[in-house]
């Protein structure tokens, strides 16, 4: 057998899964969109229908509005967090490997139990964060319950777990070529000057990735936000409306047509993002 | 020996290495609040948990809260459900990853580049739009409320591992490939004898990846399973308030503790390969 077709057979694997549980669903999405199909008995075409009572239902601009508002804001705040954290433990120091354990440790310690640890933290009355609150002599929101701290909520959960993404700028830092700063000290700059024009620079690439990957996570965030929920639907993310449509009322074809729209705008914003590279991405000479 | 100016710059960075350290102090007691007052909680007596001022600490260790979890939800159950899908799951997902990496780093075939761009897009992009299709498509294949749709995709290889994996075996001189092709060897031959042994650190890492993203799991979960006979620890924790109308704090906190055990125990001894991975791609799982 001629070794190009032998190498086919070898990624022939991954070829039918593209097709079961890719392209096949992406066609069938196609079309379910368009019906009113409730799984149980038979789907009737109904068109653009479905889009048109989305772009009436008062429901979707609100979870586009939580969820926009939450990328806005702990997208950056997650990446300068772990940025920060980085940049603190990118040396040798002593004991120097217990923290990066102590701060790596939410990217491997996650899921539905670390949202309901969360969850009793902000409790209002009994939690420890209003009860440290109350040492201070603040009287603490009432988080959770409260419309207006809701969004806040949700964003001290996604700065307590930023530094887990420590190892990716940690791995970005370790490239940058040493003689670098060696050049700068002796060309009399100091540490500010030293990472403002050497280190970020060189980091770029690895921030536009997660800024993208930051983007389309937060788009998607579901498991805190089925856990934690949140008063006056502040915490009915995106994936939340559109998981309760699917799977709570049956409305597969209502859902499908958000699950379009919603790829749509993560699509959307890759695309504006990937645009604005040129401006502030640093690329490497080949 | 040592002149003026050096000393100062000296000073300068003992008075850096104490901030840090005020730094690394004050940022791991943030980390670790949450296990701490978890930890605290699942050993109070219920009337300690309800107090104010809060008390830090169990004025005596009580393990009335674990009873009370596991009379709520079969929490060894559960986990073993998990472990049950997680074995069934990765050793597929782990050699066909493997396999497809290879005939991406290895083998020129026409289409080759539009197929890895492919590979590319679907880590990224349609898995929205993909979820319902793929549930009614299970459904109709009479696999509602079963362990199949969250297995048997995995033996399809994928997306993010295969990019790992390419990468991994691209570092490889095909020097000795070569000589066991002279040999006679088959590709399939020098795949399983030479590659697979070659990789096991990766495929460690690759493995423990689809553990963590199976225990972690819940969105996945929720969809296909429904018979609380067959919950996993992630649904047994989401439904645990749902059991008991209110939220039984103590308990609950019991119940979680228990179930974050393994992930930190993976934490403890398997960081270095999650590590190892991310050093490998940079970029994590």
């Amino acid at each position: 057998m001629k070794k190009s077709k032998i190498g086919f057979l070898f990624i022939l694997p991954w070829v039918f899964g593209l097709l079961i549980f890719t392209v096949f669903p992406i066609l069938a999405a196609l079309y379910i969109a368009m019906t009113d199909w409730s799984i149980i008995g038979q789907a009737s075409f109904v068109g653009f229908q479905n889009f048109r009572a989305i772009f009436a239902d008062p429901t979707f601009y609100k979870a586009l509005q939580v969820t926009g508002r939450y990328a806005l804001l702990a997208v950056p705040l997650t990446i300068i967090t772990a940025l920060l954290v980085a940049l603190s433990v990118n040396n040798d120091y002593k004991g120097i490997g217990v923290f990066r354990t102590i701060f790596y440790m939410p990217s491997i310690v996650s899921g539905v139990a670390v949202a309901i640890v969360f969850k009793w933290i902000l409790d209002p009355t009994y939690g420890v964060l209003n009860s440290f609150l109350r040492i201070l002599g603040i009287t603490g929101p009432d988080w959770l319950y409260d419309p207006a701290w809701v969004l806040p909520s949700y964003l001290i959960l996604a700065v307590w777990g930023a530094s887990g993404g420590l190892y990716v700028y940690l791995a970005a830092l370790k490239d940058i070529p040493p003689e670098l700063y060696e050049v700068a000290t002796i060309d009399g700059a100091n540490w500010v000057q030293k990472i403002r024009y050497i280190t970020l620079p060189l980091l770029t690439p690895i921030l536009f990735y997660n800024l993208v990957m930051g983007l389309i996570s937060a788009f998607r965030k579901f498991t805190d936000a089925y856990i934690l929920g949140g008063a006056g639907e502040e915490g009915v993310f995106y994936m939340v409306y559109l998981y309760q449509q699917a799977f709570s009322f049956y409305k597969m074809g209502y859902a499908t047509a958000l699950a379009w729209i919603l790829f749509v705008i993560i699509l959307s914003l890759t695309l504006v993002v990937n645009y604005t590279k040129k401006y502030w991405v640093y690329a490497e000479r080949e | 020996m040592i002149g003026y100016e050096k000393k100062d710059e000296k000073k300068e960075y003992d008075v850096r290495k104490i901030l840090l350290y005020l730094f690394y102090l004050v940022a791991s007691v943030l980390m670790l609040l949450p296990f701490f007052w978890m930890i605290s909680t699942a050993f109070k007596p219920e009337s300690e948990i309800f107090t104010l001022p809060i008390r830090w600490l169990p004025s005596s260790f009580s393990v009335q809260n674990f009873k009370r979890a596991f009379q709520i939800i079969p929490i060894f159950n559960y986990m073993l459900n998990t472990v049950y899908i997680a074995v069934l799951k990765i050793g597929g997902e782990v050699f066909v990853s493997a396999l497809v990496a290879y005939g991406f780093a290895r083998f020129d075939f026409r289409g080759k580049n539009l197929c890895f761009l492919i590979l590319l897009a679907t880590m990224m992009l349609p898995y929205e739009v993909t979820m319902i299709p793929t549930f009614i498509m299970w459904t109709y294949l009479g696999f509602s409320d079963s362990y199949v749709p969250l297995i048997l995709p995995a033996y399809f290889g994928a997306a993010s591992f295969i990019f790992f994996l390419r990468m991994y075996f691209s570092t490889f001189p095909v020097e000795m490939e070569e000589s066991m092709v002279m040999d006679g060897a088959s590709y399939f031959q020098i795949f399983y004898k030479l590659i697979l042994p070659l990789t096991k650190p990766a495929l460690l890492t690759v493995g423990l990846w689809a553990f963590l993203g199976t225990w972690n799991d819940l969105l996945g979960q929720l969809i296909y399973i429904n018979d609380p006979a067959k919950y996993t620890i992630q649904l047994g924790l989401a439904s645990f308030s749902n059991m008991t109308g209110e939220t039984l704090w103590g308990p609950l906190m019991a119940a979680s503790f228990v179930a974050l055990l393994p992930v930190i125990f993976l934490l403890l001894f398997a960081q270095k390969y999650f590590v190892e991975g991310i050093k490998m791609t940079g970029i994590k799982g």
